[in-house]
């Protein structure tokens, strides 16, 4: 009787869609009206926008303001520094069908990220088992179906209305800890994804708006710092359900109908606004750049099959058609690898969507309109887009955000050819140092640490003023460094200094934002270890129209110093920054065991003890135009504000400064015009017609004459694209049996046989 | 309709714009005559009379010469090329492929390690100005940067005739 009861339940509960479908069949129809029609959901007209413009933008307002105003009430709950000051938490709402119909502010990348999840739970026959019912709630964290890195946690709560699912609603809080093999929520160490951390797949976690006792108890147990888990996951729900609320008084309000018609119009909406600002801004034509990251793995403590020096690459190709339409094709990419550095599909194409809400489409109206107005190329069995499921993500960030880079500039150049100066951005700054690690702190607890300073850099120059100083991230268009003494209460570090960091942000006519640098000093820990996380070997930028790429990395600590004893004693110990590596000075005012100034700006578990010192180093951003055209009074001003250390003012700028009787850098406008007349004979002279270099780097080439990395990243990208190959070959003119092959090389080559398609 | 006058789009051009003029400009819709007014302004600044189909960068052009090719031409009125080639290829190199190169630009530690980067300045072979710069792994081609469909730009999304030609 009993089984006969259940049947009859579940016969009479399902399907939960619209007039008697199931979500699958909703999500197959959306599809295939939407590529049939090149509109989405087949509106080729907007017919309640058109006929209530009003009531069409009321509707608009009341969501997009709820969203917001849900996220920053939810903001408050939070107990991380991470969510409560850098504001790294958004929320979306969804269609049935998982299309993002309006977002919040904050890291809008995961609009995509939950909507990839919800898309799973639909296309796994969730409905079914383990059911969906109204006062549910989902998580997922699990990068492979969708997510950027297992840090960002997801909370996802269906909407119902008078028994059918008209939503759904999706929180995500970058949390402080996972559970990976380190403490810090994005850790180096992990090479597979049996190391990323706790990892959730869609999993139903609550009922009746009460998550499960189950549930609590094994998140708790798996990750480190539980108070901040379970505050977070709080901060997630008490969004969702404000949100879900205020849906449903918009739908008593305005009718169920008007809802339904309106959630597929803003969609259309959206994709229609994309190609009127894409025809607005943009040339139509072919873009192309690239940029780069190093993975300097092979003196690392990782297992042997990822000790291996290589350099990540991302070529793209902005395309933009001729009917509006915007293709970024990522052909020549390399290979993924063996180290957490890896990104899924959805986190590179909705971090894309970051990027251009801040550029392209700087509005309100982020949904997945601009994504049905664009098509994406991610290579398969590449690091943008692995074959194999034991890829570590945990910090996807490390490259995705270099190989953004690369469309500003595309952009860039568009917005400079139509007179839109003052959108020209010469690229963003690689966003590290990540100061992470954990250990017992200073209240005794295990705790983990993730500095979200790095929110904080050099922005880009543009085209008409130098890019902004230790201002911002592009993952996060509201970042903020946050409050040294919030940070010093969540980690057992004291600041011993926050300053500028001098010559970081790249040259030119209008010069990249500086970076910034802290040190800190270790006080009140116990079993305590940290690591390094940012480029050092590579900048992975270039900068623009004659401006430079910023200044890459370099790591510094100190281990068993002696500054106990110096305070103890009231002599000068290190403070400040590290404005001129050339010429270190904490090393004068302190005795130290082990100090460690170098390019290994990756790093794994090192233990630090009480009184040893960690420089947390931002990167600046990168350049534009020709810096011998920078103006005299602004070479002054980096002077004197400690942008620029005085020698390169010549030897970059070509200025001629000298102090006055105050101390006050000047430039001499004169004799430095004198100067940049020579400097640009001096340029001519050595200055070989491109044609001739090429001669002499083909025979490099022919010869194999190129570090083990830099060959490797080669031979990883000919591996996975014939087309770039043979253009690279063609380019070179090399001959037809020129080959470069990963197998080669004197290095390990785990993992590289296996290609799936 | 957002339009500005000419001495604003003037400032914007010399990098004189007071701060909050500029940010009304990016916080506020487009000004559509934006092109209009920018190419005449940056024609009439140019020492000779090809006229500007497209700026290409800083100090760099699409021209219109007079037996109808497209060329890519630097203000200084250096040409380089047809504009559907890689003007880079038709530069002046400098690579600095070695520590001490690479210290005359930044502090030890904060510059890239030649066997991981090289920095490549391309000039203008006539008046030296530094056109573009690449940071790229040894061995990279040359990047072209930008091919531009310009008669889809002119005649279907400005809706106007191409500068030079009869219609």
């Amino acid at each position: 009787m009993a089984i006969r009861e259940e049947e009859l339940y579940r016969k009479n509960k399902f399907p939960i869609g619209w007039d008697g479908k199931t979500l699958k069949q909703m999500r197959m129809e959306i599809d295939e009206i939407s590529r049939a029609t090149g509109h989405y959901a087949g509106l080729k007209e907007l017919p309640f926008k058109e006929a209530e413009p009003i009531r069409y933008e009321k509707i608009f307002s009341k969501l997009r303001g709820g969203v917001v105003h849900a996220r920053e009430t939810a903001k408050k709950v939070a107990a991380s520094p991470i969510v409560e000051q850098e504001g790294e938490l958004c929320f979306t709402l969804y269609t049935p069908e998982g299309d993002s119909i309006v977002t919040s502010t904050g890291i809008i990348i995961h609009v995509g990220t939950m909507g990839a999840a919800i898309k799973y739970m639909i296309k796994n026959d969730y409905e079914d088992n383990p059911g969906i019912e109204d006062g549910d709630i989902f998580c997922n964290n699990d990068c492979q179906i969708g997510n950027v890195h297992p840090c960002d946690v997801h909370t996802i709560v269906p909407i119902f209305y008078d028994g059918e699912l008209i939503g759904w609603v999706g929180g995500v809080t970058h949390v402080i800890d996972v559970g990976a093999t380190a403490p810090g929520s994005m850790t180096v160490g992990p090479v597979t994804r049996y190391d990323d951390g706790y990892q959730v797949a869609c999993r139903k976690i609550g009922a009746n708006d009460t998550l499960f006792k189950d549930w609590l108890i094994e998140s708790q147990r798996s990750v480190r710092t539980t108070k901040y888990w379970l505050l977070d996951e709080r901060t997630r729900l008490a969004g969702c359900h404000m949100i879900r609320d205020l849906v449903l008084d918009i739908v008593n309000e305005e009718g169920i109908e008007a809802y339904k018609q309106f959630i597929r119009e803003v969609i259309e909406d959206g994709r229609r606004g994309f190609i009127n600002q894409v025809k607005t801004l943009l040339i139509p034509g072919r873009y192309r750049q690239v940029s780069f990251v190093d993975v300097p793995y092979k003196n690392l403590d990782v297992p042997p099959y990822a000790k291996v020096d290589t350099i990540m690459h991302a070529p793209t190709e902005v395309i933009v058609h001729k009917d509006g339409k915007f293709e970024i094709d990522f052909e020549g990419v390399n290979r993924w690898g063996w180290h957490s550095y890896n990104a899924t599909p959805v986190s590179i194409t909705s971090g894309i969507w970051v990027m251009m809400s801040q550029t392209l489409i700087p509005n309100d109206r982020v949904n997945d309109g601009a994504y049905y107005a664009s098509q994406f190329d991610l290579p398969y069995g590449s690091w943008l887009n692995p074959d194999d499921i034991r890829t570590a993500h945990s910090y996807a960030w490390h490259f995705l955000v270099s190989a953004w880079s690369p469309l500003w500039r595309a952009l860039s150049r568009n917005y400079f050819a139509r007179g839109y100066l003052e959108e020209v951005n010469a690229g963003n700054a690689n966003t590290s140092n990540w100061l992470q690690g954990g250990g017992y702190n200073q209240f005794n607890e295990n705790h983990a640490v993730n500095s979200f300073e790095s929110a904080a850099e050099g922005v880009g120059a543009s085209a008409v003023r130098d890019g902004i100083s230790h201002a911002a991230a592009i993952w996060n268009p509201e970042g903020d460094m946050g409050d040294m003494e919030i940070w010093e209460l969540a980690e057992p570090l004291i600041y011993l200094g926050r300053s500028i960091k001098p010559n970081t942000g790249g040259y030119g006519k209008y010069r990249g934002g500086s970076g910034y640098e802290t040190l800190r000093l270790v006080y009140g820990a116990k079993d305590w270890t940290m690591f390094f996380m940012g480029n050092g070997y590579i900048s992975s930028d270039c900068g623009l129209m004659g401006g430079y790429p910023a200044a890459s990395g370099y790591r510094f600590e100190a281990h068993g110093t002696d500054i106990k004893e110096r305070i103890e004693k009231r002599l000068p110990i290190p403070t400040g920054g590290d404005p001129d590596p050339d010429n270190p000075q904490y090393e004068t005012v302190m005795n130290a065991k082990e100090v460690v100034r170098d390019k290994q700006s990756i790093t794994t578990e090192t233990i630090f003890e009480n009184y040893d010192l960690y420089l947390n180093y931002l990167r600046g951003g990168p350049g534009f135009g020709d810096p011998l055209e920078r103006k005299p009074h602004m070479i002054e001003a980096d002077l004197n504000e400690g942008h620029l250390l005085p020698r390169f003012a010549e030897s970059v700028y070509g200025a001629v400064v000298y102090q006055d009787e105050t101390g006050t850098y000047k430039v001499d406008v004169e004799k430095t015009a004198q100067r940049r007349q020579e400097k640009r004979r001096e340029r001519l002279k050595r200055g070989v017609p491109v044609k001739e270099w090429m001669k002499q780097e083909r025979e490099k080439i022919i010869n194999k004459e190129a570090s083990v990395q830099v060959q490797h990243m080669y031979a990883s990208s000919f591996g996975l694209s014939e087309k770039f190959f043979n253009e690279f070959k063609s380019f070179w003119s090399l001959p037809a049996d020129w080959v470069l092959k990963e197998e080669e090389l004197d290095m390990p080559t785990f993992g590289v046989k296996i290609k799936r398609n | 309709m957002t339009v500005y006058d000419r001495k604003t789009i003037e400032e914007l051009i010399d990098g004189t714009i007071e701060f909050y003029k500029l940010k009304e400009m990016l916080s506020n819709f487009k000004d559509r005559d934006r092109f209009d007014k920018y190419i005449s302004i940056l024609q009439e600044r140019v020492p000779w009379d090809d006229p500007i189909l497209l700026p290409a960068g800083l100090h760099l052009y699409i021209v219109q010469k007079p037996d109808g090719q497209r060329i890519v031409k630097c203000d200084c009125g250096h040409e380089f090329c047809d504009y559907r080639d890689n003007w880079k290829l038709h530069a002046l190199i400098h690579v600095r492929d070695t520590e001490e190169k690479m210290a005359e630009l930044y502090p030890k530690l904060l510059a890239p390690d030649p066997q991981w980067q090289v920095i490549r300045e391309y000039y203008c072979p006539n008046c030296a100005t530094q056109l573009e710069v690449e940071a790229v792994t040894p061995w990279y081609p040359v990047i072209k940067d930008f091919e531009p469909d310009i008669d889809t730009f002119y005649t279907e999304w400005l809706q106007k005739p191409l500068p030079g030609s009869k219609g």
